[in-house]
């Protein structure tokens, strides 16, 4: 399935990545140059006040937007000048999503949305069936397959997230703010999930106010103006 | 497969359930534009029948010759000399041309007195070969038969009337086997022509002629020339006629004495020509009929549009998510397309529902006797016009699709997945 790379085996290559919003007269310089290498099996936790450029840099490391300029890498693969279908399948294989606001379509049922990026990735009917159990079961939702996100509590709507991203068992789980709209004890919850995760060997991004989640992280990247200004180990 | 269609018909069901007054207007403006082109086409095709039956009513691939003035000089022959045919010049010309179906002559009393009982009628009387029955199209009703070879032969006094004249003359009497006098010679009425729609004629309707044998025509009501009124023949098939033309030109010419190449010795009426022109015209008639109903179901197909760009940016965050999910451009654009066909599809088919009970409504209708519907016909569907309007609506509706999935596709899903 996914090529082996050789040592180092970085999942996420950027260099000098920088990004430029053109709104016709103005323009903005979200980032100014970043360079970060993210490991397999890492947690990194991306922190910064508000308009620091995290939100532009989680577009960029999940392929939702291209830079400007600057080299990216994704699991070997460069995807700098990707078209938009070739991002697409990136996205697909590579990246799994858990947003704040969850982002589950309301009109479905909890498995059909955990089942969307494997019908996207073209899984055969059966083996989707099998995958979507595995998951909703792993995340602890086994008897709420059938239920819609509105008959889910937020904490029930966010592990539904978290399965759908790991359905196409990507490279790296990429998380914004995935606590944000959850109480304490849903927040803890999601935390331990993710650490979980993390034991069983996933790559984790999340970027978060939540200095609680950050420090769960094994490295904390400090975003301000653009810039990296820090890069470190969370007990640090 | 079913997986994939159930997810699609899912959005597409809880979709429409959202815009439900809307998807009940826009298909019920794409019904009206169905039933427009339909009845539109129907219409057309309805005329185009009629009219086509009623130029046949006088019979079809026939060439229809008045003798002339020749306008060359032939053998030594003036210009300028009169063509006389005679019923003789008609039978050298039937064994010399076999490919003809039918060749005769007409001799024509104008205005001739037509008595029974105390009732006198001035009428057309055509002297002529029993073979004009047939392909002039001049049916007997019940009972009743035209005139044949042993009628010519024997030079018996029989008649057949066309229907109107009999009208004149019998009233509410059934002529057949009746004696009626035609320039005070007594002549048995031996058939009655079935009423038909005749829409081009020489010399007149048929309906108020009455028709003689030939033979009859010039003992009873002939001059000593028997001039030829006028000379027809038909051909088998339309596409013989020119070569048909040639030939008899080549036949005559050196009998009659005239330059086979000379145009002005026959006033022509070639009826295949006549024909191809106004089926030409019926053409044209139908596709305008087909282009305004096509404009109508535009409209339908811009409110479908319209539709589907509302729900478009109403579910802008979810293409946003799917695409995050890693959904390619088809898996975006494919059920904005088909949401667009469906509105589309059961728009178009109420039109055609609406259009067949219309269409069958009116075809119990009599037309006999209606003025307006013997001219018009009746409006008839066909498999053409249902192929041209599912074209039709089946562009409509992709497109109406299309433009608003090309807007779903090119939505930017980074900036519609940034916080609420």
């Amino acid at each position: 399935m996914k090529t082996e790379v050789p040592v180092p085996e970085n999942i996420i290559d950027m260099s000098g990545i920088r990004k430029v919003y053109d709104t016709g007269k103005v323009k903005v310089e979200a980032l100014k140059g970043i360079d970060l290498a993210v490991e397999k099996g890492e947690f990194v936790a991306i922190v910064g006040p508000s308009g620091s450029g995290k939100s532009t840099l989680m577009n960029l490391v999940g392929c939702l937007d291209t830079p400007t300029d600057g080299r990216y890498r994704l699991g070997g693969e460069d995807v700098s000048k990707f078209t938009r279908d070739e991002l697409a399948d990136v996205r697909n294989r590579r990246v799994g999503f858990v947003f704040q606001g969850f982002n589950l379509l309301p009109q479905i049922t909890a498995f059909e949305n955990v089942e969307m990026p494997l019908l996207f990735g073209g899984v055969p009917p059966k083996k989707r069936r099998e995958r979507v159990a595995e998951l909703l079961s792993r995340v602890g939702l086994a008897d709420r397959m059938d239920h819609k996100p509105t008959e889910l509590s937020g904490g029930q709507m966010q592990r539904v997230a978290i399965a759908r991203a790991l359905a196409m068992q990507p490279d790296v789980i990429l998380a914004d703010e995935p606590t944000g709209n959850l109480d304490t004890s849903a927040g803890g919850d999601i935390m331990a999930l993710f650490s979980e995760l993390w034991q069983q060997g996933s790559t984790l991004v999340v970027i978060t106010h939540d200095m609680t989640l950050a420090r769960r992280a094994g490295r904390i990247v400090e975003i301000r103006d653009g810039r990296i200004v820090r890069d470190g180990e969370a007990a640090a | 497969m079913k997986r994939d269609l159930s997810v699609v018909l899912h959005l597409f069901l809880s979709s429409a359930r959202l815009q439900k007054k809307r998807a009940t207007l826009t298909i019920a403006s794409l019904a009206w534009g169905t039933v427009t082109i339909l009845m539109l086409l129907a219409f057309g095709e309805g005329l185009k029948r009629q009219m086509m039956s009623n130029e046949q009513a006088m019979g079809n691939n026939l060439a229809i010759m008045w003798p002339g003035e020749t306008s060359k000089p032939y053998k030594g022959l003036p210009e300028g000399r009169p063509v006389r045919p005679k019923l003789e010049d008609i039978d050298y010309a039937r064994e010399r041309l076999p490919e003809l179906d039918a060749i005769w002559g007409e001799l024509t009393s104008w205005r001739t007195a037509l008595t029974y009982g105390r009732k006198t009628v001035n009428g057309r009387v055509i002297g002529t070969r029993w073979d004009y029955g047939d392909a002039r199209k001049h049916f007997p009703k019940a009972r009743g038969r035209f005139i044949n070879p042993n009628d010519e032969d024997e030079k018996r006094r029989v008649v057949f009337l066309g229907n109107e004249m009999a009208k004149d003359i019998f009233g509410p009497e059934d002529p057949l086997g009746k004696t009626v006098l035609i320039n005070n010679s007594p002549f048995t009425v031996i058939g009655v022509m079935q009423r038909k729609r005749q829409s081009s004629t020489y010399g007149g309707p048929d309906a108020t002629h009455a028709v003689i044998p030939q033979s009859t025509f010039k003992a009873v009501l002939g001059d000593k020339d028997n001039r030829l009124n006028v000379v027809v023949f038909r051909v088998r098939n339309a596409d013989d006629m020119p070569a048909a033309l040639k030939h008899f030109n080549e036949v005559m010419g050196p009998r009659l004495g005239f330059d086979p190449e000379d145009p002005r010795v026959w006033g022509l009426w070639d009826t295949v020509k006549g024909q191809k022109m106004s089926a030409k015209i019926m053409i044209g008639l139908e596709l305008f009929f087909g282009v305004i109903g096509a404009l109508t179901l535009i409209i339908g197909g811009v409110g479908v549009a319209n539709i589907m760009y509302a729900v478009v940016k109403e579910r802008t965050k979810e293409i946003g998510v799917k695409m995050a999910l890693g959904a390619r451009r088809g898996w975006i654009t494919g059920p904005f397309i088909l949401e667009g066909l469906i509105y589309t599809l059961v728009g178009g088919l109420f039109g055609a529902l609406i259009a067949i009970v219309i269409v069958t409504g009116l075809s119990f209708l009599p037309i006999e006797g209606n003025d307006v519907l013997e001219f018009l016909g009746r409006p008839t569907l066909s498999w053409p016009i249902g192929i041209a309007t599912i074209a039709i609506l089946g562009t409509c509706g992709l497109l109406a699709g299309y433009f608003p999935a090309r807007r779903a596709a090119s939505i930017n899903p980074a900036s519609t997945l940034r916080y609420e």
